[in-house]
């Protein structure tokens, strides 16, 4: 069952992802890609990652659409073509052959024995109950263990915020 | 988009008013659940404050940008976005104080270094939870306040 909804959501976003490139209508492009996260979100609840799942729909779904409108109502909303883009078209099948290619070397989709099962995550599942105590592992991880690359994306965000407010202003200059 | 002048005039459409209304207070206690649940279920600071910056831009979408500077001012984003920075970096040049290495939350709690983890892991999501949703709501007001060249 599980395999059937993953299948056809894995379709769905090849179909959406086709329009985005078809339509013309930027206005539509924008819903589109919005539609993408939220679909790519339950694939991820699908494959058990509840946090990037929840991330992807309140970030890609959410923040990046309006960002992308409010960039649309800006400029116009029709895409303008000159000529047919087969150089890029290029570039992007070379790039995705290359990427599947380099997922052969992956270990098999749920293997026990791959890499990233048998290095710290078993401390970490056995261990942080005691010594964070705190039942989501995956908060444990982020903000415990991993606390100075949290920190390290803040920094990133942060310096996101302070690089618009520099080439845009506070939103504040308006008649 | 948000302009009370340009085309859209969103704030005069009485359903998306209403609605924006009553929904809004929700999506805020939506985000507050999830800042203070992320230790129990999927969430914690970033989540939370993504969605606590959307609820206030849907605020700004219906009613204009000038509404929502009046909620929150500019220049308290700006602040905003410098507290949860220093709050994170904050915590660890504590934990040094108290003796341990930076961000190593279990010597906030001299008797159960499991409430420091607690009591660090907290105050962290709070300073990711506050600097995320300031700096999605500059980003919003940046675009917002620009006219169309």
């Amino acid at each position: 069952m599980t395999l059937v909804l993953e299948a056809s959501l894995f379709v769905f976003l090849l179909v959406i992802a086709v329009a985005i490139t078809r339509t013309k209508d930027l206005f539509a492009a924008a819903m589109l890609s919005g539609i993408f996260s939220l679909a790519s979100a339950g694939l991820f609840t699908l494959l058990d990652a509840v946090d990037v799942a929840f991330t992807e729909a309140a970030v890609g779904a959410g923040i990046s659409t309006i960002v992308i409108l409010g960039t649309l109502s800006l400029t116009d909303p029709v895409e303008i073509r000159t000529r047919r883009p087969l150089l890029p078209l290029g570039v992007v099948l070379l790039t995705g052959m290359a990427l599947v290619w380099g997922t052969l070397d992956m270990p098999a989709f749920g293997d026990a024995s791959a890499p990233i099962h048998l290095h710290v995550a078993p401390r970490y599942l056995s261990e942080s109950g005691a010594a964070i105590g705190i039942p989501n592992v995956v908060t444990s991880i982020l903000a415990s263990y991993r606390g100075y690359d949290t920190l390290g994306e803040l920094f990133v965000v942060t310096t996101a915020g302070i690089g618009v407010m520099l080439l845009l202003g506070r939103g504040e200059s308006r008649p | 988009m948000s302009d009370p002048g340009s085309h859209m005039r969103m704030h005069e459409k009485l359903v998306l008013r209403i609605v924006a209304k009553r929904f809004i207070p929700f999506v805020l206690l939506f985000a507050l659940y999830v800042q203070f649940h992320g230790d129990f279920g999927p969430g914690g600071g970033f989540q939370a404050g993504v969605i606590f910056a959307a609820g206030l831009i849907l605020y700004g979408m219906i009613f204009g940008l000038g509404a929502l500077h009046r909620v929150v001012p500019p220049r308290a984003l700006e602040v905003a976005v410098a507290i949860g920075v220093l709050l994170y970096a904050g915590v660890g040049v504590a934990t040094m104080m108290l003796g341990g290495n930076y961000l190593d939350y279990g010597v906030l709690d001299s008797h159960a270094p499991a409430h420091g983890q607690h009591l660090g892991i907290l105050l962290v999501e709070g300073g990711v939870g506050i600097t995320v949703a300031a700096v999605m709501l500059t980003i919003y007001s940046s675009f917002g306040g620009r006219e169309r060249e």
